[in-house]
């Protein structure tokens, strides 16, 4: 019996079959204590108990048959699952602008893989086309997938690749260009490419799925519509996120790569702009512009790349009655940078400060950044602020604790002098830190109140 | 071509001639306080809704790589699909923007209960799968649903009727409307847990699936733990006849509707097939059609018909389609008061989405919508002669070009016979086309949720606690004395249990038990006062009660009643049973109580006068039992009233007889 024949199954499922000769793919009748069952047998999730054997059953419903009551099998025949997305042609027009879409793993088209029981991404430009064709709309498209990680698993490593692949494929020519991403940690992936690929020409537009491709009422489908359209035809050359406004199917919005963060674990409308407007909103019909301070697309066939990144930089979420050894134990651990999300306007407890003296005095660059996520830091206004600061702790503005991370690496990949990472690190690349916080850059409607109560009722969210 | 016999005309043979085949899947809300896979209340409903969304659906693939038609036709359908959200009975589980929570263990219980006494080969573990529904019905475009056991049986007139499957699964959204490209929809019941069975399609008329259905239900209800009332229970029928198709009339809420269904629909495939043959006497195959389609606005300028005249004065478009070959066809009848013409259609208002009726007119038709001149011009343009017929169509541009396709879609189905379809039922007995019949392609395993053991303890503890079947049960009242219609009652109220307790260690008559547990309590339920909250317990404690003699037989239905206070916080406010014994009862009067209440009533009576002396008496009986109706046996008192009066009206003299006014 070679090993693919029963996938995922161990201990005694897999000696079952094996008894009986039969394998993932066979269709069978098995026989147990309660009654007959017949289906074909399916391979197993790994993470799954090796108890009981899986069928589908010719409705289609899958079921689960305790191995040890299996009495007799007969093996009917075979038929092996042939998954494939349907293949056409991406069509090529001279007059169309040229995109590429770079893949890291995301779940833009995807189908299920049996082992643990997740979908895997399938996203040629064919099988694109054929699931998504109203794609050619926009664009003539290639793709090519770079890495196939979930986006928890992005690191240094992707980062870099992905920022020498977009100054590659600006060299080569292309006129926009799509990430496909995981969305958990899409917004470092876009803060840090912010960082590395500066004074871009042409639109870097990262997308994902909240629903996963092969759901009917995924939002995968739209997303990339979406952002396939801001790459092909928005005048934004900065690096983008581009997901769904509302939960409801109506329009996606661009964000900032340094300033979007994703607010809820499942939503569709999960990523919102942090402390400023959106770049714009974007259906298939149209894109409008909210602000107009953006890089403009251009001409030329190069960028400002910069891939620099140091590894030991940390973010201490500060909580009342946080210790100072962990502070300490960072700093023992040979870490350069911190990050530290404070309370309030940016204050930690009285007995870190020694420990963030020490630090300091040991050479790591300590920041501060707000958990409350809006709003700037402002260590002056407290006493307490200003004892921090005085320790050496640098305030960082009304720049997210995530982006602070990304870009303190970037820093400290590029220096050690306390000074020329400080003036790196308050230098805002792409609004990272902003001069002012626009009056309508906060908002966080509560249920209940009667005019937002109104605004749901007859405002599609 | 032949003429098929009345409805009420058809016998067995007639069926068996025709060779039908038909099968039942019987849907049952199951009674648990929340829904299937969130923690949302099951079983409210109301039109109130506080914020509407907007989404779409796109076909994926199955897990085996397959598209399913009815996927693709849905796509076709380009539906805005708005669903209506209440704050109360809806979270964002529903609507797709939070995973599953686990799966309810209460509705499993249920739901394996119900498998056990359906006899069937329980699974050991369950995988939930997801079905996909692209009309929106469900906001995620698929159906969690899980499969419990396969293969049992129900026994039927000395027959086993097998029961294919039992699945555990969430209910669908309410649909509000359906116009255009919109459909509206309303959430509340989404979600909310439901078994589905299926039987085989062993079942050989339109009555016997009635009667298997009505099995099921009573089965069911006799759990004491499925939804009751409208809407708690819908059916899909399946129907084909030799040589048609297997079809799903889908969503009938009452068994007594299904006959006829069964009966339009087993007419509907035969005059099909009797309409393939006449195109195959034609020479017409699915190869050989031949059709021709054009925009005809500028013909149809000027026409008198009204629907036209408005799609043309909103800017819309007329085209017409010519099938050759095909005159005289689309007035064949197809189910009673259907013609063919209406399988033309229901396809497009369904998959173009023209649903302004009328949607379509045609040249078979003789009527006068269209003057001679326009149809001849219609003709000439789309080089039509009188063996063709044509259908003309109306709408939007798009909408329109939609149309034609599916005119030609429908009529190239015609040259092969019966197209698998899902049908809605009709009020009046007839189906009209819902959506292409799905297949297996379109199950897909959910990946949200891993699969759930179900131990053998678990189906034993539920083995254990079985209720009796309810044929049996219905057996057994019998023998205890009740009426047929009686012992369905008590078992439909779910209280056979308690009904044979009550009887045979309380010796109370089993038709006064009966009364109480069906009658009065159904007079409680309509007074919105929820008598299952009820416990077999508290019940059977009323009855002791009243052997005991701490309540009369009036006292039984005051303390049911006053055991169920209405309310917001009803069930926080329950008495316990001894406290609404002693507010109520109490013991029995003594004799002289009772003497000296008749005496009183007497006395009070002496102003009053009656037209008989059994008025007099009754009043009488009145007055005491005010007093008294809950502590005294009131057969006791009328022989007291009796008594009394008889005594006074012997003694001569006497003014209460006052003779001449009696």
């Amino acid at each position: 019996m070679v090993e693919s024949s029963m996938s995922g199954y161990r201990g005694i499922g897999r000696a079952v079959l094996e008894r009986h000769g039969a394998g993932v793919w066979s269709d069978i009748e098995l026989e147990a204590a309660q009654g007959t069952f017949r289906g074909l047998v399916l391979p197993r999730s790994e993470t799954a108990d090796d108890r009981h054997i899986v069928l589908k059953l010719a409705s289609g419903y899958n079921v689960g048959i305790a191995a040890e009551a299996v009495t007799r099998i007969t093996v009917l025949g075979r038929r092996e699952a042939n998954y494939k997305l349907p293949e056409k042609q991406f069509p090529h027009s001279r007059t169309k602008p040229n995109v590429v879409l770079l893949g890291t793993g995301g779940t833009i088209a995807s189908r299920l893989d049996y082992r643990t029981g997740a979908v895997i991404p399938a996203f040629s430009p064919g099988e694109l086309y054929g699931s998504v064709p109203e794609l050619a709309a926009f664009c003539n498209l290639r793709t090519e997938s770079l890495f196939s990680v979930f986006s928890e698993n992005m690191g240094p490593r992707q980062y870099q690749g992905l920022a020498e692949r977009i100054a590659e494929e600006v060299a080569a020519g292309v006129d926009g260009i799509v990430i496909g991403h995981g969305t958990d940690t899409m917004h470092h992936t876009a803060a840090i490419l912010s960082f590395m690929v500066q004074e871009l020409p042409v639109p870097v537009v990262m997308v994902g799925s909240q629903r996963s491709a092969d759901r009917p009422s995924s939002d995968a489908a739209i997303n990339l519509i979406h952002a396939v359209k801001a790459a092909a035809e928005s005048d934004i050359a900065e690096v983008m996120v581009c997901m769904f406004g509302p939960t409801s199917d109506q329009y996606g919005l661009l964000h900032r790569g340094t300033r979007v963060r994703k607010m809820h674990t499942s939503y569709r409308s999960t990523f919102r702009t942090i402390g400023d407007i959106p770049l714009g909103m974007i259906d298939a019909a149209r894109i409008v512009y909210f602000r107009h301070d953006f890089h403009r697309r251009r001409p030329e066939r190069s960028v400002k790349l910069n891939t620099a990144f140091e590894e030991k930089v940390t973010i201490l979420y500060y909580y009342p009655n946080m210790k100072p050894d962990v502070v300490d134990a960072v700093v023992d651990k040979g870490y350069r940078g911190i990050v530290i999300a404070g309370t309030g306007l940016g204050h930690v407890n009285k007995p870190l400060y020694p420990a963030l003296k020490r630090a300091v005095q040991r050479g790591v660059h300590v920041y501060m950044t707000a958990q409350t996520l809006w709003g700037y830091v402002q260590m002056y206004v407290y006493e307490t602020g200003r004892e921090i600061m005085e320790l050496g702790v640098v305030p960082a503005a009304n720049m997210l604790p995530e982006t602070a991370y990304v870009k303190l690496c970037w820093a400290l990949g590029q220096s050690n002098d306390p000074e020329q990472v400080k003036r790196i690190m308050l230098t805002p690349v792409c609004d990272e830190t902003t001069a002012r916080e626009p009056y309508n850059g906060y908002l966080v409607f509560q249920g209940a109140i009667p005019e937002v109560q109104g605004f749901l009722r007859s405002i599609k969210r | 071509m032949t003429t098929f016999k009345p409805f009420e005309a058809m016998t067995a043979e007639d069926y068996a001639a025709i060779g039908l085949r038909c099968g039942l899947e019987v849907h049952r809300q199951l009674h648990t306080p929340t829904k299937l896979f969130c923690r949302c209340p099951a079983g409210r409903y109301s039109d109130a809704y506080d914020a509407e969304l907007l989404r779409h659906m796109r076909p994926t693939l199955s897990e085996l790589g397959e598209y399913d038609g009815t996927a693709l036709m849905e796509k076709r359908t380009k539906k805005h699909i708005h669903y209506r959200i209440h704050r109360d009975t809806v979270c964002t589980y529903e609507f797709d923007d939070t995973p599953p929570f686990l799966l309810c263990d209460e509705a499993l219980d249920i739901a394996l209960e119900i498998a056990l006494l359906l006899r069937l080969n329980l699974v050991d573990e369950l995988h939930i799968s997801r079905k996909q529904y692209l009309d929106g019905s469900i906001p995620t475009g698929f159906q969690r649903t899980t499969i419990l056991g396969t293969n049992g049986w129900i026994p039927y007139r000395g027959r086993r009727i097998g029961i294919t499957q039992l699945g555990l699964e969430e209910d669908s959204c309410r649909e509000v409307s359906d116009i255009g490209h919109d459909r509206v929809l309303l959430t509340d019941r989404l979600g909310t847990p439901l078994v589905e069975v299926v039987t085989d399609p062993d079942l050989r008329t339109p009555q016997e699936l009635a009667e298997v259905g009505q099995i099921i239900r009573r089965l069911c209800v006799s759990t004491g733990k499925v939804r009751t009332g409208y809407g708690a229970a819908r059916q899909d029928v399946n129907v084909s006849v030799r040589g048609g198709t297997r079809i799903e009339i889908k969503g009938v809420p009452q068994l007594w509707r299904i006959p006829r269904l069964v009966y339009n629909e087993a007419r509907r495939q035969c005059a099909l097939l009797r309409i393939r043959d006449e195109l195959h006497r034609r020479s017409i195959s699915a190869d050989s059609l031949q059709h021709t389609a054009a925009d005809v606005t500028g013909i149809m300028a000027r026409t008198p018909f009204e629907p036209i005249r408005a799609a043309l004065a909103a800017g819309e478009r007329v085209a017409c389609v010519a099938l050759r070959g095909f005159a005289g066809l689309l007035n064949e009848p197809t189910q009673e008061h259907t013609l063919f013409a209406k399988e033309f259609s229901d396809r497009i208002r369904v998959v173009a989405c023209l649903t302004r009726l009328p949607n379509m007119i045609h040249s078979d038709a003789a009527t006068d919508a269209l003057v001679g001149r326009d149809w001849q011009r219609l003709f000439r343009q789309l080089r039509a002669g009188d063996r063709d017929a044509l259908i003309l169509t109306w709408g939007p541009e798009e909408d329109t070009r939609t149309a034609c396709e599916e005119i030609v879609l429908r009529a190239r189905e015609a040259t092969l016979g019966v197209p698998g379809d899902t049908r809605q039922a009709l009020r009046d007995g007839t189906n009209g086309f819902e959506r292409v019949l799905p297949g297996p392609q379109r199950m897909y395993p959910d990946t949200d949720l891993p699969p759930i053991a179900v131990r053998p303890e678990r189906v034993a503890r539920i083995r254990a606690g079985l209720p009796e079947y309810v044929w049996e049960q219905e057996e057994r009242l019998r023998r205890l004395g009740l009426s047929e219609a009686a012992a369905v009652a008590v078992c439909q109220a779910g209280r056979a249990a308690l009904l044979t307790c009550i009887v045979e260690r309380l010796g109370v008559a089993a038709g006064t038990v009966a009364t109480v547990l069906t009658e009065y309590l159904t007079s409680l339920r309509r007074a919105r006062l929820e008598p299952q909250r009820l416990t077999d317990e508290e019940l059977f404690a009323v009855f002791a009660a009243q052997v005991g003699g701490r309540l009369t037989r009036a006292g039984v239905r005051r303390a049911i009643r006053q055991l169920l206070p209405g309310g917001d916080d009803a069930d926080a406010t329950r008495p316990p049973v001894d406290e609404v014994f002693a507010a109520i009862g109490g013991p029995p009067p003594r004799t002289d109580e009772l003497e000296r209440a008749v005496a009183d009533a007497v006395q009070a009576s002496r102003s009053r006068r009656f037209s008989c002396l059994e008025a007099r008496q009754r009043y009488l009986m009145g007055e005491v039992m005010r007093r008294w109706r809950t502590r005294a046996e009131g057969a006791a008192v009328w022989r007291l009233v009796c008594a009394t009066v008889a005594a006074e009206a012997a003694k001569p003299g006497e003014p209460i007889a006052q003779r001449a006014n009696v």
